[in-house]
């Protein structure tokens, strides 16, 4: 291949320059976290198709480029910005621009008292206690190459603490956009959204970017809903189509919680999100679904993981593709259903459309049941449009793109409708609208 | 002349279904085309609707002068050709208003039109579904999901009603209904009926004729037209059975 770089290399030594570039932070406690993860790093390998979890997802090409974790300051306006704002929703919004948070971009609106939302950089200055408590203990380095990276660079990312008994009634809008220009940069958003008891929050990750450069975004969130805590968590994917996508999210949740997942992809040149939730105990809810939509030569990539370990759990997951010209899917859905885990409910579900002769899908759902009393199901589909409809739509007189955009809504409905916030559903129709009606 | 087929053949997978249809129809009349299972009958109705499966072979159609066959199934459309399936088709996510919604637009920009505002449209939706009895929740449910077989044509009829085509073919509309769901459908079919368009309606039964009164009875056999006549001949086939013209067959006229 040419151009390869030695990835482990470089960033070995790129971290020399980074702990020169924090000053006095280098004696806070956080670093050692960082140091460990940096000699972890040092022992782990790229992943390569070899490896079970990537062996349809070949990552290959991000070893072309030597991303570069210094900061790099971009000026962006609120015009910008609001390109990616919902119509007719005032809410909080947290602005990063590649990676640092940026207070001007930003704005909060009727926050509950004792809730804290902004950047994590500004609580691990202040030591919160919040953080210390919950910081990497959800997403461990263990066998994570990408988490190493991550955890070895972090420094800036969203912090959302809601303690218990708040509600937060307006969905957080965070936006990561990634302005580049011709400088390959890498970014790492550590995300950390903690929900106390009896607490409510709506989350929403927008990876964002106006420019059609090439970059690399490794971010991971860590969401802890404590007991009975509803936590809607939405993360949407604009990013540039060139650009290498990697994320991770862990989801803890205790008793009788709910959490809720949306992933809407445009996808990048290769996207690999990695979303795994646990069960601690009963009587809790988890939903994870996921519409991606690719083209050209894109590689998407979902690896779900949701964890019964208690009884008296359901989890949902339906995650549906729309794959266009030479693009690559790849789903692995995996539900475990421990020993302990009775009267589980578990629905899994993958459905792929693709609509090119060259497109690929990989899917995998499975499920692993130790328990005996369980209700589980998973399937997988992966077919065309369907022909019947198409020929009715247009003996109604409607063409062929408005037939094909017509159901491709239908397709992706089901995914959109179970979003709960009316403006982000006009967003979304309007971003399918805007790629299949042309 | 409204519709004119010349020497129509066509194939399906590549057995040949149509074997030489002569048609023609005017402006105003009503057309039945009966025929036992088999005979080509949804086939005809297919091909005229621009079906891909089916190959033309030979023959043509014309269509308000226009070759009809050299038209994609949405200008058919747009030309104000309809049909009405034997089986609509299900379409989940998609809601009925929203299918008609862009199909009169689309039938309009076609057309040199402005689109319709979205209050003249609901009050089109509207009137029209009350030519056949079509329950207003309908209008909010996706395209025919759910829907009794009755509900179906109904919709088949409450659409037709509402794209107001010029020439309507009619595939079966009449199966698997009631006699109150026949009487609904017949009767928006009626009351669509003017000087200026026309229809055929595909029908194995006699039934669907007391109610819809036809200018003129085709029955088909084996891919051609063989016995032509008023609305007496459906009495007649109804009577004697297909048998009669099976036997007969070697009389075909036309």
């Amino acid at each position: 291949m040419e151009n390869k770089i030695d990835i482990k290399n470089y960033y070995l030594n790129q971290f020399d320059e980074f702990e020169k570039s924090l000053n006095g932070e280098k004696s806070s406690d956080f670093h050692k976290v960082r140091k460990d993860a940096i000699s972890k790093f040092a022992e782990l390998t790229f992943p390569t198709q070899k490896d079970e979890e990537w062996k349809y997802t070949n990552i290959s090409s991000l070893q072309k480029h030597n991303f570069s974790p210094a900061a790099v300051k971009a000026n962006v306006s609120s015009e910008t910005i609001n390109k990616f704002l919902f119509d007719k929703m005032e809410h909080s919004l947290l602005v990063f621009v590649n990676g640092n948070f940026s207070p001007e971009l930003s704005k909060l609106i009727d926050i509950p008292k004792g809730v804290v939302i902004g950047s994590l950089a500004e609580a691990l200055k202040n030591n919160n206690p919040v953080v210390k408590k919950h910081l990497g203990k959800y997403a461990e380095n263990e066998n994570y190459f990408f988490t190493t990276l991550s955890s070895a660079f972090t420094k800036d990312g969203a912090f959302i603490y809601v303690p218990d008994g708040k509600v937060v009634e307006d969905p957080i809008h965070i936006i990561f956009i990634t302005k580049s220009g011709s400088e390959k940069i890498l970014t790492q958003p550590r995300n950390l959204f903690v929900a106390g008891k009896n607490s409510q929050v709506t989350i929403i990750e927008h990876y964002v970017s106006d420019e059609d450069s090439v970059y690399f975004t490794n971010s991971i969130t860590e969401i802890v809903a404590d007991e009975n805590a509803i936590v809607d968590h939405i993360k949407l994917q604009e990013e540039s189509n060139k650009a290498f996508h990697i994320a991770r999210m862990e989801v803890d949740q205790e008793r009788s919680s709910n959490f809720s997942s949306h992933l809407i992809s445009h996808g990048a040149e290769i996207s690999r999100n990695d979303f795994n939730a646990r069960f601690n105990d009963e009587g809790s809810e988890c939903m994870l679904n996921g519409l991606f939509m690719i083209g050209d030569e894109q590689l998407f990539d979902a690896h779900t993981m949701i964890d019964h370990a208690k009884p008296h759990c359901n989890s949902h997951e339906h995650y549906k593709g729309i794959l266009q010209d030479k693009s690559k899917g790849v789903f692995n859905g995996k539900v475990m259903v421990r020993q302990d885990a009775q009267k589980t409910n578990a629905f899994q579900q993958n459905n792929t459309i693709l609509l090119s002769n060259d497109a690929v899908m990989n899917t995998k759902p499975q499920l692993e049941i130790f328990a005996d009393d369980v209700k589980c199901s998973h399937g997988a589909t992966i077919g065309k449009l369907n022909d019947e409809a198409k020929f009715y739509l247009k003996s109604r007189g409607i063409g062929e793109d408005a037939a094909t955009a017509i159901l491709i809504h239908a397709f992706a409905s089901d995914v959109i409708t179970s979003i709960k916030i009316p403006a982000l559903r006009d967003y979304l129709e309007e971003i399918i609208t805007k790629r299949f009606n042309q | 002349m409204l519709l004119e087929i010349k020497n129509l053949h066509a194939n399906v997978e590549g057995t040949e279904i149509l074997k030489g249809i002569n048609l023609k129809v005017n402006a105003g009349e009503v057309h039945a085309i009966m025929g036992p299972n088999g005979s080509g009958k949804s086939t005809l109705a297919s091909v005229l609707a621009g079906k891909e499966e089916y190959e033309v072979t030979a023959g043509e159609v014309l269509y308000n002068g226009k070759n009809l066959l050299e038209l994609s199934t949405e200008d058919r459309a747009r030309e104000g050709v309809f049909l009405a399936f034997q089986y609509p088709v299900e379409i989940p996510g998609v809601s009925n208003t929203n299918l008609l919604k862009t199909a009169v637009n689309e039938i309009r920009k076609y057309r040199g039109e402005e689109e319709l505002d979205s209050m003249d449209f609901l009050s089109l939706l509207k009137e029209k579904s009350k030519l056949v009895e079509l329950d207003q929740k309908f209008l909010s449910r996706a395209v025919n999901e759910g829907f009794s077989g009755g509900e179906k044509k109904r919709n088949e009829i409450f659409q037709m009603a509402v794209l107001n085509p010029t020439f309507a073919i009619l595939d079966e509309t009449d199966s698997g209904l009631d006699i109150d769901a026949l009487r609904i459908v017949a009767n928006g079919v009626n009351k669509l009926k003017t000087k200026e368009n026309a229809t055929i309606v595909v029908t194995h039964y006699q039934r669907l004729l007391d109610y819809i009164i036809p200018d003129f009875v085709h029955v088909l056999y084996k891919g051609k037209i063989v016995k032509s006549g008023g609305k007496e001949l459906a009495l007649e086939l109804e009577e004697k059975g297909y048998d009669w013209v099976k036997s007969d067959k070697a009389e075909a006229v036309v």
